[in-house]
């Protein structure tokens, strides 16, 4: 099979994953080396596919045959997809190839598990160190580890990788023993604590006055689950996503609306989930890790899943509008922050330009801030809302998307144009 | 009213900026101007009183300046000067505090633009190979790059901290970097005909781009929003979107059409067996098994 043919099927098999981040890394260049590579900062998109991802690793499949039978993924041993397999060279030239025409960040490498857990672990891992040990390679590494493969093995993993990954898949045991039967929450959880140890004991290496500078880790990592392929509220999958957050400190949850694939199987819901419902999710997880927020308070036992039709910041101001107005001058980041239409941003510069300023509405259309939204909700120095507004049931009716249709597919409700801003984390 | 006419870059702002200031010259007085002949300012200036001291500025106020310097606005001088009159001379040091503020607003304005633009060109300049050098076995790169600004120098040093290990030219229309592996220079801008406009890996990244593609999750304006079609027309992969796009929905008709899959027999393997152990627990922990398996 030409490589042509391979890239197709390996990169087709790799493209359910929805991370494609190349941000968080330790800052390092190419300088005093021979060869290319930087990481750093915010990593950059140097392309958008028209489903509005972000271009950023060559992510690909070391290969698509697979052992297991995720009953949501493409690779399963049931699938009659075509396999391939790359050998390790040919990804290190792909990847080396594609970043010399600065068309990616770095890789990102995951593979359908052959054999056995180390074995597949060994072949991911010697495409990472040829990279940087033959080629110097320094961009952006991405490793999908696997929770059944040794330890040893994960760290070598981490030692080569900039970030490392295990994905959760779904938020219960329950759910996994039905569509992922191989896979395990609580091994999963237990690699990832390994893995939260060594990233902090290399920080910790690291910061000790004069100790010889300790050999590179992952700074991070990172999981997905999946929304829609088994019957899980958002309020359990945000409950998931918490533990992970505080306890096993990942830098990132995504979350994947399970898509229709080629290949369906037979355990499967046939309509997937509205994306709106992926989107109000990542807004969800915003709100925990920026604004505050707790799971109980966006969602709940009574009302476990998010309001599709509003975001869940403004559907917990209308709960909660005891709470409002907050006056803009005078109220504290924690009320701002929970101001709908305030983003992190904004709440800064309000605080910053209130030490020397009394803040007026034009002040805050000049930060961009949606009036529609906000003048409900606050006070500034040329305005306080009608109480009867705050009060009154017709408030939600004011904020409802008008019925309008969207690009989007599969009987999503209408959402209005801040879909695209939630990777930026504006709410 | 004087008018002080100079070359658009941010050393010569500065220069002038400083002499001004030393004058105390205010704000309104001073018409900034980037055409016509330079009637030199130190004949003006050498004909108003002497120098006096030029107070310390903000190092955040010249990181700012640097960057709006490179935009294309003919007001930004205007501007710059102003706020630094305000922050030198009128007791407002924590202007930059102060994002209301319609001048600091206005700067910082027009540095997110610069800073969008220096982003999108670390992002969508591509480079093309176009030979190796003999002596050095290096390849060597040509990119061509259509700023909106003046951002060149601003965003050259991400591409020499990056690409160490190759030679490297970014053209523009009016500015170009050169890396040769030792030390950046510039030269004067090119027309798009001096650069390359094709490489032989050009195929492959369309494949990688049409495969990663998902067609179950058309968002196109999110696509456009982070990739305006101006940035098209030098983007290999740009070709492709229309025909993705209109085949996406007869891709994903065949998907729901298509009959689901009874699940699969385990097949015989020694570690899945071991796996299957583990999912039920017994007494003692199995044994993994070995490599050869
Ligand atoms: S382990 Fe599961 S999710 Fe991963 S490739 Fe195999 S079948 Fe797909």
């Amino acid at each position: 099979m030409d490589l042509t043919h391979k890239l197709e099927i390996l990169a087709d098999a790799a493209k359910y994953d929805a991370s494609c981040a190349s941000s968080g890394a330790a800052k390092k260049d190419s300088r005093g080396g021979k060869g290319v590579g930087s990481t750093g900062g915010a990593g950059i998109c140097h392309s958008y596919a028209p489903d509005g991802r972000c271009i950023s690793l060559l992510k690909v499949l070391l290969t698509n045959a697979c052992l297991y039978d995720c009953h949501y993924c493409i690779n399963r041993r049931s699938s009659n997809v075509q396999r391939a397999r790359f050998t390790p060279d040919e990804v290190v030239q792909l990847t080396l190839d594609f970043y010399k025409r600065n068309f990616i960040e770095g890789l990102f490498l995951s593979s359908g598990i052959i054999r056995s857990a180390d074995y597949t672990m060994e072949l991911v891992i010697e495409v990472a160190r040829k990279l940087r040990e033959e080629h110097q390679f320094r961009g952006y590494i991405h490793l999908k580890t696997i929770p059944e493969a040794s330890p040893a093995l994960i760290e070598m993993a981490g030692r080569y990788a900039d970030r490392i990954s295990i994905n959760i898949e779904l938020p219960t045991q329950e759910g996994l023993t039905k569509l992922a039967p191989e896979k395990n929450l609580d091994r999963t959880q237990e690699a990832m604590g390994h893995i939260r140890g060594k990233i902090e004991e290399r920080h910790t290496e690291k910061r000790k006055p004069n100790a010889p500078k300790p050999p590179p880790f992952a700074t991070g990592q990172s999981t997905q689950m999946l929304v829609g392929a088994d019957d899980s509220t958002d309020a359990v999958i945000l409950q998931r996503a918490d533990v992970l957050y505080s306890d096993y400190r990942l830098r990132r949850v995504y979350y994947s609306g399970f898509s229709p694939i080629p290949e369906p199987s037979s355990l499967l819901p046939i309509k997937p989930p509205p994306l709106v419902r992926e989107h109000r999710l990542y807004q969800a997880d915003w709100l925990l890790r920026f604004y505050g927020f707790r799971v109980d308070e966006i969602a709940s036992a009574d009302a476990p899943n998010l309001d599709l039709q509003l975001d869940p910041k403004l559907a917990w101001a209308l709960r909660n509008r005891a709470t409002f107005p907050a006056d803009v001058n005078r109220a504290s980041r924690e009320i701002l922050l929970r101001v709908p239409g305030l983003g992190v941003r904004n709440v800064e510069r309000i605080l910053s330009a209130r030490r020397y300023t009394r803040l007026r509405l034009a002040d805050l259309l000049l930060l961009r801030v949606s009036m529609k939204k906000v003048l409900p909700f606050i006070i500034a120095a040329d305005h306080t809302p009608a109480r009867l507004g705050l009060d009154s049931d017709t408030l939600r009716q004011r904020f409802l998307p008008p019925p309008l249709q969207t690009e989007l597919n599969f009987d999503a409700p209408p959402v209005s144009g801040e879909i695209d801003s939630v990777r930026s984390g504006e709410l | 009213m004087r008018t002080v006419v100079i070359q658009p870059v941010f050393g010569e702002w500065r220069e002038r900026a400083r002499e001004l200031l030393a004058l105390r010259v205010p704000p309104e007085e001073v018409l900034w101007s980037e055409d016509g002949e330079d009637p030199g300012l130190f004949d003006i200036l050498e004909t108003a009183s002497p120098l006096g001291d030029v107070p310390k500025v903000p190092a955040a106020f010249l990181d700012l300046a640097r960057r709006v310097a490179a935009h294309r606005d003919a007001r930004r001088w205007g501007v710059l000067y102003r706020v630094l009159w305000r922050l030198t001379f009128c007791g407002e040091r924590h202007l930059l505090s102060l994002p209301t503020d319609r001048d600091v607003h206005q700067l910082q304005q027009w540095q997110k633009t610069i800073n969008r633009d220096v982003h999108k060109m670390h992002a969508f300049a591509r480079f093309r190979l176009v030979g190796k050098d003999e002596a050095s076995n290096r390849e060597q790169f040509v990119a061509w790059f259509e700023p909106e600004h003046r951002i060149v120098r601003l965003a050259s040093s991400f591409f020499e901290k990056r690409f160490v290990g190759m030679d490297w030219s970014i053209l523009t229309p009016y500015e170009c970097a050169h890396w040769d592996g030792s030390k950046l220079h510039f030269s004067p801008g090119v027309p798009r005909s001096a650069a390359p406009d094709e490489d032989a890996l050009d195929e492959l990244w369309r494949t990688y781009f049409r495969s990663i593609f998902n067609p179950a999750r058309l968002k196109v304006h999110a696509m456009q929003t982070e990739m305006p079609k101006k940035y098209w027309k030098n983007l290999p992969e740009a070709p492709l979107i229309a025909d993705l796009i209109s085949g996406s929905s007869e891709r994903v008709k065949q998907m729901l059409r298509t009959e689901a899959r009874p699940a699969k027999p385990a097949p015989k393997n020694a570690y899945l067996d071991y796996l299957r152990e583990l999912n039920t627990p017994t007494q003692s922990p199995p044994e993994a098994p070995s490599q050869s398996a």
